[in-house]
């Protein structure tokens, strides 16, 4: 058996939405390089809808899919959709995710959290 | 393409070996420890696979044991030397920080059983100093146990120098030689050794068997009791098959040492040369002491288990000391020994050429480690965050 699922494999070999995106609306990064593995997500969000979303990924292939799966998972949603995202939808997208890679999709909720956080502290008038 | 560059892991068992498996398992299923001829056949083989074995580190056949493999002769080597200490009242072990865990984690249980355990330090070149290890002898030390090569990095330890000054202080001296025999010329009299563990899947025989040489006259710990089998200090029916094909595998490599130690050199320098080109990467260990199939890359920005995988995808089998492919937080305590941080530590790359590469594989794998590590650089915020100049690089 393989170590990943297909699309995991899928999304490590060919991420969605990879890069950086300027002037970004909302910007959030989590993890750390001591423990291998760092997310950084870049929004866009006009009319409170997530008009476009990229991401930076410093970590193992099941980290590099979670942040890509979790970029498709939002884009083009509302920004209340995206706030409800949680790791276990980004892990059942994938196919599954091995246990001890779990935190892998904790890290991508987390970044896209922090990315909406920083977007709130921007926008304060947006917060209900 | 498949290009296999991780012999250290395990290694594509040789026709010889293979040939004498089968002609054990076919024509000698005797019971080694039968009165009638059959069993007899299988007992004349099985010692014919230990005089082998023993001519090829310079012991007598007597001196060898056979075991399931690496692991159980290191556990075994230590838990001698444990008991003959104990005896005497000697409860104190020196070992180094980046040995394998078969001895790492013996040693961990005889320390909860009232053993002390120091571990010297490694230096940045991979290497253990001969002075500290003399400094670190105490009257109450009975056993030192350092490996001959790494299984990481590859680096040879000065073993010669290291049992001697354990002869002269009268400790008994183990090395784990998984990595080194069959690839470097042993000798356990002139390299003063009294134990020594060695696994046959590591020099192209199978897996499941290896051998623990003891000096005559270091009395053994039984790890499974059962039967008067390796002189009662090994019990369990001898796997014949095995043992004829480690004894086949370590004639033919040994035969060959010189010339293929030259050939994977020469192939090794050229990848390291190679690699080295890419920025911000280094060599971990010494780049001349170390094994000749051997070589161990820290590349900065990127993490070891994506760059294995994408490999992978391109046909290279390689192996990687990053927390993700160790299945825990930390990564290799081997780069950590080495004074390697966590962050350059993650990104570190593990290629062991065989005795076959040719330099169109060196050459490809050059190629194709250099295209996957910029890839993975070009989306890391690692990467970003040091050519920024917002962190200092590292390497």
């Amino acid at each position: 058996m393989a170590l990943y699922s297909e699309k995991v494999m899928d999304h490590f070999k060919n991420p969605r939405n990879v890069g950086v995106i300027e002037n970004a609306d909302g910007i959030g990064e989590v993890g750390n390089a001591k423990c291998g593995d760092i997310m950084k997500m870049y929004l866009k969000i006009d009319d409170d809808v997530i008009s476009d979303v990229k991401f930076e990924t410093f970590g193992c292939a099941s980290a590099i899919a979670s942040s890509s799966m979790a970029t498709e998972l939002i884009k083009g949603r509302p920004v209340s959709e995206a706030l409800q995202l949680t790791n276990k939808a980004v892990a059942e997208a994938l196919d599954g995710l091995p246990a001890y890679k779990m935190h892998c999709s904790v890290l991508a909720e987390e970044a896209i959290q922090s990315a909406l956080e920083d977007y709130y502290s921007r926008h304060p008038e947006k917060k209900q | 393409m498949r290009i296999y560059a991780d012999n250290a892991a395990t290694t594509k068992m040789s026709r010889a070996a293979i040939d004498a498996m089968v002609d054990c398992m076919e024509s000698h299923y005797g019971n080694p420890s039968s009165l009638y001829e059959l069993g007899q056949e299988a007992k004349e083989r099985l010692e014919q696979a230990r005089a082998d074995i023993a001519a090829v580190i310079h012991a007598e056949p007597g001196e060898i044991y056979f075991t399931s493999g690496g692991s159980e002769a290191d556990n075994q080597a230590i838990r001698s030397g444990a008991a003959i200490g104990k005896k005497s009242g000697r409860r104190h072990i020196i070992s180094t920080a980046f040995e394998h865990h078969a001895v790492l984690h013996t040693l961990k249980k005889l320390e909860e059983e009232g053993f002390e355990i120091t571990l010297l330090p490694v230096h940045e070149d991979g290497l253990v100093r001969v002075e500290e290890l003399e400094a670190a002898i105490r009257d109450d030390t009975c056993l030192v146990t350092i490996m001959f090569a790494n299984n990481e990095i590859g680096t040879i330890q000065p073993i010669r120098e290291l049992g001697a000054v354990c002869k002269a202080r009268g400790v008994l001296f183990h090395t784990d030689a998984v990595q080194a025999v069959g690839h470097q010329p042993i000798d356990v009299k002139a390299d003063n050794i009294d134990l020594l563990s060695s696994s046959a899947h590591k020099f192209h025989g199978p897996k499941g068997v290896g051998f623990l040489y003891a000096r005559k006259g270091v009395r053994l710990t039984n790890l499974i009791e059962g039967g008067a089998q390796e002189k009662g200090k090994r019990a369990g029916t001898e796997n014949l098959a095995g043992a004829a094909g480690m004894a086949a595998a370590l004639r033919e490599v040994a035969g060959h040492m010189a010339e293929n130690a030259a050939h994977m050199s020469a192939l090794r320098d050229r990848l390291i040369a190679g690699l080295a080109e890419i920025p911000h990467s280094a060599l971990n260990g010494d780049a001349k002491k170390r094994l000749p199939g051997n070589v161990n890359f820290c590349f900065e920005g990127i993490e070891g288990e994506s760059l294995l995988l994408l490999l992978d995808e391109r046909g290279i089998c390689a192996s990687s000391g990053s927390a993700c492919t160790s299945g825990s937080l930390d990564p290799s305590h081997v780069l950590l020994a080495i004074g390697r941080v966590h962050d350059v530590a993650h990104g570190s790359l593990r290629l062991t050429i065989g005795e076959d590469a040719t330099e169109e594989e060196i050459d490809y794998i050059v190629r194709n480690v250099k295209e996957v590590v910029e890839y993975l650089r070009g989306f890391s915020p690692v990467w970003r965050d040091l050519t920024s100049g917002k962190t200092p690089f590292i390497l």
